[in-house]
């Protein structure tokens, strides 16, 4: 594994100095970058001014003391996730356990073994990394809402009952746009079009959990539940047709062909969950609202709309979005006749 | 009698490098002293809290350069303080003071 021997940011925290100039000077001989501190409080100070990767951190100090410090970094959303390991004799490893439980990665004893300070803050750095990966990629898909509220409570594969909404959005004639341009245009233009619809859609909390082609999967609601997740996913489908329009604009200027897509909605019970192995895997939802709303989608194409939705999406708006009924459709693969609205934008 | 444990001596040496063992010596003579005026002023006080951190202190750092016996000693202050038991310390605190005389002497002549 090379990437675990990159040097990183640490911070040691100590209020012993022999310790401090110790454990920085055995780190710096592995390459690493070493700040140090004091006393708790002015570890907290130097980690809101600037990152860090990981932290060495001593229990008993004046000030603030280890424990006080894991408290302070459990609080701060930035922070939460920093590895810490604690640095302790080997009498007290009572209170290691409590640091442990209050969120502590590892620990090391002093006096210090060389090979296991390496090794462990090797391994901290990996975490730290894996970490930020995988924040970075939820931050991609989701609001950093949802990101904080997936890093927290972690994933568990498994399902619920949820109450969400569903949006399915594809791009109208997609096959005869891609047949008239290069592939290279067809990726420049997927991706253009792709940041804006994933911006509209995480602006409003939701999460695009599918791509497929030209077309993508939303939620809203799950997996952070949210009470208005009905106007939250109406509200990023009109984003999403503003943005639209102006990217057209802009793509006229350049001769470019324009694009349309059209955006289906269905809210209600869905069976949602992460689907997949523990090293790969995507939440979704399944379920009659997910079926409803891909046809709603693929009925836009016929009623000539952009946007259409469910009467139970319609029941959760307010009135400062307008609805206009368009009376019942049957749609293939459902018994009942189910009614359909409009968004007007 | 050596009073430093050759083993734990020569691996600290080489994890903080042959020049670097002479600025660490210095500064745990520097911080010594200070050590045992608070573990005596603390005591003076009675004040269990700072006797015990400040025993701490000293344990750790006889440990880290292998002085076994001195760590013992500030160990055994260190319970003390835990358990608010200051007035047992008897001549606890004397005996702390020999010892890390003894250290005192022997690191210094292991400064290279």
């Amino acid at each position: 594994m090379k990437s675990s021997h990159e040097p990183g940011q640490l911070l040691v925290v100590d209020d012993n100095r022999v310790n401090r100039l110790l454990l920085t000077r055995a780190l710096e001989q592995n390459d690493h970058h070493v700040s140090n501190a004091e006393n708790g409080k002015i570890a907290m100070e130097m980690l809101r001014s600037r990152p860090y990767d990981v932290i060495l951190l001593d229990i008993d100090m004046p000030e603030m003391n280890g424990f006080e410090v894991l408290e302070a970094l459990w609080q701060d959303e930035e922070l939460r996730y920093l590895p810490v390991i604690m640095t302790s004799a080997s009498d007290e490893l009572d209170r290691v356990v409590k640091c442990i439980e209050m969120g502590a990665e590892d620990y090391l004893v002093k006096p210090l073994n060389p090979v296991l300070l390496r090794a462990r803050v090797n391994a901290s750095l990996e975490k730290k990394r894996l970490r930020d990966e995988q924040r970075k990629l939820f931050r991609t898909f989701a609001t950093p809402q949802v990101a904080e509220q997936l890093l927290r409570d972690g994933f568990s594969l498994g399902g619920k009952y949820v109450t969400a909404s569903i949006m399915f959005c594809d791009i109208r004639s997609f096959t005869t746009l891609s047949e008239k341009h290069e592939p290279g245009e067809i990726i420049e233009l997927l991706n253009d079009y792709f940041a804006l619809m994933f911006d509209a859609i995480t602006a409003n909390n939701g999460m695009v959990n599918q791509m497929q082609g030209d077309g993508l999967m939303a939620i809203f609601g799950a997996p952070a539940y949210f009470e208005n997740h009905r106007v939250q996913a109406v509200n990023a489908a009109l984003e999403m047709v503003e943005l639209l329009k102006a990217f057209n604009e802009q793509r006229k200027t350049q001769n470019k062909v324009e694009v349309r897509n059209g955006i289906g909605i269905a809210s209600g019970n869905v069976i949602a969950g992460y689907t997949g192995t523990q090293h790969r895997a995507t939440y979704t939802c399944v379920g009659d609202t997910v079926n409803l709303a891909a046809r709603i989608e693929g009925h836009t194409k016929i009623a000539g709309r952009s946007i259409l939705i469910d009467q139970f999406t319609r029941d959760g708006l307010n009135d400062s979005i307008r609805a206009e009924d368009l009376g019942e459709v049957i749609f293939k693969g459902k018994q009942q006749a189910i009614r359909v609205f409009s968004v007007n934008i | 009698m050596s009073v430093i444990d050759k083993t734990t001596f020569d691996e600290l040496k080489q994890m903080s490098g042959e020049d670097f063992i002479n600025e660490l010596i210095d500064t745990f003579l520097e911080d010594a002293p200070k050590m045992i005026a608070e573990i005596k002023s603390a005591l003076a006080a009675n004040n269990a809290d700072t006797f015990r951190r400040a025993s701490h202190s000293m344990k750790s750092n006889a440990a880290t350069f292998g002085a076994g016996q001195l760590a013992a000693l500030a160990k055994e202050l260190e319970m003390l303080g835990k358990e608010n038991n200051l007035h047992e310390t008897g001549d606890k605190l004397e005996s702390l003071a020999e010892a890390y005389e003894a250290v005192r002497a022997e690191l210094t002549g292991l400064k290279s």
